[in-house]
């Protein structure tokens, strides 16, 4: 890192949402004609003090409209629309700005977490990166507290900075990655499957970490999970994509109890309530494979797989539709 | 199930105060598994849970012969199972393991056909007057769901999604006509949507061919799915057992009870979060193994037998598989029924 000059981070807009997507499309460019398009369209605000959910399959591109928000998209990528952090359009913001954005406005904790920290620097090290980074001339004691700080709020003994990944377990490792998306302070996480390797206990005690997170310092948070249980029992909003497009979103307990669209209705029952009788020996799938994005088929791209698909499905693409409560849905189907 | 009922005797695999452990760098011994029991028997669905480190996968491992007990034994058709080459062979053609993530665990150079017909060729199951290996193939391959087989035949599995691989290293298992199978964790790389096909998919092969089924998951509501009966694992014991509907309804074992609490979307429970992790098996903690971590010894409703709690470990749960137990000091105090002492009397 060359000319390390304490970066500020650009204004912010009054009034303006902490995360506002606006109709982002992703398209990669595979050689083919018209590329692969992971995401077609997608709307989605974040507010200060919020989690949003974002739910979807493999390949639904979830994962790409995370790394969009940071402009970490890979180079084959042609991104168009617009992504406001705080005002503040990230996709055509100037790279001094773009860096200070990424770390101390949003970060992001990376799916895979378990392999994403430096096998051979110690723990403590690979959080101080980042602080140093961003606020050089810092002196050592005072990084070494923060880094303390940092454990400790992700329930880590602040000793633990001095030992290696390999010498922790998953959950640990997992909150070292939370530990260091906090440490600039960012206003905004993008948490993209923070627990799916992760056993239920341990996925309890890093939700727990997030939650309190959230609510005791104000940040806004998008999670991305192909987990809707999961998903339901944290957020405030829940957006479900699929095939790179928004098919429903709506307050979170609604999303999950009472979904309107097919699709979100088969995310919802893939994860039983124990307990209830109509589960028992029923496991509820969904039969068929998910779409390739460079062969959709014409109009709703979920009728392949939907047992209530019908000939109004065919003529063109549902569009999203608000119905009551601020929920919204893309399926011709509602309401017949 | 009149025809399961008959098998029943014939299929049953099963762990005895099975105890397996593993010399660390540094000298000690852990104990993965502290002396366990577990039965499994022809037709049933049998789930094995608990955290990572509880020893559920070490258990799955050890009632394929992949792992030898240090004490205790491994049951099968009644028989004590050999540890020699020719034993262990008749066992897995019998029992077979379905490993967690199908990606890794096909070999990525073979074709679908000659990852499933490789159990065939190892045990020798071609013969000249029975069916050809590509109809046998083919059927394995229908019975996983994966229709019409020959399409799948010369397809790598990169080619596949992965509920297909899935379903390929299922197929796999099934040529050799197995009467058990032991899935670890077989939907937790899946997406939520391929999931409920793949665990409709084992209760189909237990419908049609009497299957057996142990799977070894961290998911809850994957056993509520599926499962006839479920054993919970902690350190290397099974601390409680029973019938699904029982254990998932009205869990004894504190340890039972916060793991269902943390079930996303439980909310009729409130949350017990346990602190830390399962603790290292080069150190168990004496008394109890639970005792560490337990919520109701932490919140002083355990205080009547909290001596026990900390002095004096507990029997091996013994593996009835028709009643619902738990290895609970504070259990036991409750129903006042003495504890199966056979465990310490080992000791």
């Amino acid at each position: 890192m060359s000319a390390a000059t304490a970066s500020e981070l650009p204004a912010s807009r009054t009034g303006a949402p902490l995360l506002e997507i606006r109709d982002l499309h992703v398209t990669y460019a595979t050689g083919e004609e018209g590329g692969l398009p992971a995401v077609r369209g997608v709307d989605l605000t974040v507010e200060r003090g919020q989690i949003v959910g974002v739910a979807g399959e493999s390949g639904c591109g979830k994962s790409t409209l995370a790394s969009t928000i940071l402009r970490l998209q890979p180079p084959n990528a042609t991104v168009t629309g617009e992504v406001f952090f705080e005002g503040n359009d990230v996709l055509t913001m100037r790279w001094g700005d773009l860096r200070a954005v990424r770390w101390a406005g949003a970060s992001i904790v990376f799916q895979g977490a378990l392999h994403s920290l430096n096998p051979v620097h110690r723990i403590g090290r690979q959080i101080a990166e980042p602080i140093q980074v961003h606020t050089p001339g810092q002196d050592e004691a005072a990084v070494t507290t923060r880094i303390g700080e940092l454990l400790e709020q992700v329930g880590l003994d602040p000793e633990r900075a001095r030992s290696y990944p390999h010498q922790l377990s998953g959950g640990q490792k997992q909150r070292v990655m939370i530990a260091m998306a906090l440490a600039c302070d960012p206003h905004l996480v993008v948490a993209d499957e923070p627990t799916t390797a992760l056993d239920v206990m341990v996925q309890a005690q890093v939700l727990t970490v997030l939650s309190d997170l959230v609510r005791d310092r104000e940040v806004g948070m998008l999670m991305i999970s192909h987990d809707l249980s999961v998903l339901a029992d944290l957020c405030d909003k829940i957006t479900v994509m699929y095939a790179g497009r928004v098919v429903e979103s709506g307050p979170a307990a609604q999303v999950f109890a009472h979904p309107l669209h097919p699709y979100a209705g088969a995310l919802s029952a893939a994860f039983p309530r124990v307990g209830d009788p109509a589960a028992r020996f029923a496991p509820a799938g969904l039969p068929g494979d998910p779409p390739d994005p460079r062969n959709l088929t014409q109009g709703c791209s979920f009728a392949p797989r939907c047992a209530l698909a019908a000939d109004a499905c065919l003529p063109a693409e549902p569009v999203l539709t608000t119905y009551d409560e601020g929920r919204q849905a893309a399926c011709v189907r509602i309401g017949r | 199930m009149s025809a399961v009922d008959d098998t029943t005797t014939k299929t049953e695999l099963s762990a005895e105060g099975v105890r397996v452990e593993f010399t660390t760098r540094s000298g000690r011994v852990a104990r993965a598994l502290d002396g366990a029991d577990l039965v499994i028997r022809g037709g049933e669905v049998v789930a094995l849970v608990g955290e990572s480190g509880s020893g559920k996968t070490t258990l799955a491992r050890t009632l394929v012969g992949l792992t030898t007990p240090a004490a205790g034994e491994v049951r099968w058709q009644g028989e004590t199972l050999g540890r020699n080459a020719r034993s262990l062979k008749a066992l897995r053609r019998r029992v077979q393991l379905v490993l967690q993530d199908p990606l890794g665990a096909l070999n990525p150079r073979h074709t679908v056909y000659d990852s499933v017909a490789e159990g065939l060729r190892i045990h020798k199951l071609v013969t000249k007057s029975g069916p050809t290996e590509t109809e046998m193939v083919a059927a394995a391959l229908s019975s996983a769901g994966l229709r019409p087989p020959e399409g799948l035949f010369l397809r790598y599995p990169h080619e596949l999604s992965g509920g297909q691989r899935q379903r390929v290293l299922i197929a796999g298992a099934l040529a050799l006509q197995p009467a058990l199978l032991i899935a670890d964790e077989p939907v937790s790389s899946l997406d939520a949507s391929i999931r409920g096909e793949i665990l409709a998919l084992l209760l189909k092969l237990r419908a049609e061919l009497g299957l057996g089924v142990l799977v070894v998951t961290h998911d809850l509501g994957l056993a509520w799915n599926i499962a006839d009966r479920i054993a919970v694992m902690y350190l290397g014991r099974v601390v409680e057992a029973g019938p699904t509907e029982e254990v998932l309804t009205a869990p004894q074992h504190p340890y039972t009870q916060a793991l269902l609490s943390v079930v996303p979307e439980m909310d009729r429970l409130e949350p017990i979060v346990l602190r830390g992790e399962i603790p290292d098996p080069t150190r168990i903690p004496s008394g109890c193994r639970f005792h560490p971590r337990c919520p109701a010894l932490a919140s002083g409703e355990a205080d009547a037998v909290a001596d026990l709690c900390r002095g004096t470990s507990l029997p091996i749960l013994p593996s009835d598989p028709d009643g619902h137990r738990s290895a609970c000091h504070l259990v036991a105090s409750r129903v006042s029924t003495p504890l199966d002492h056979r465990g310490e009397a080992q000791r």
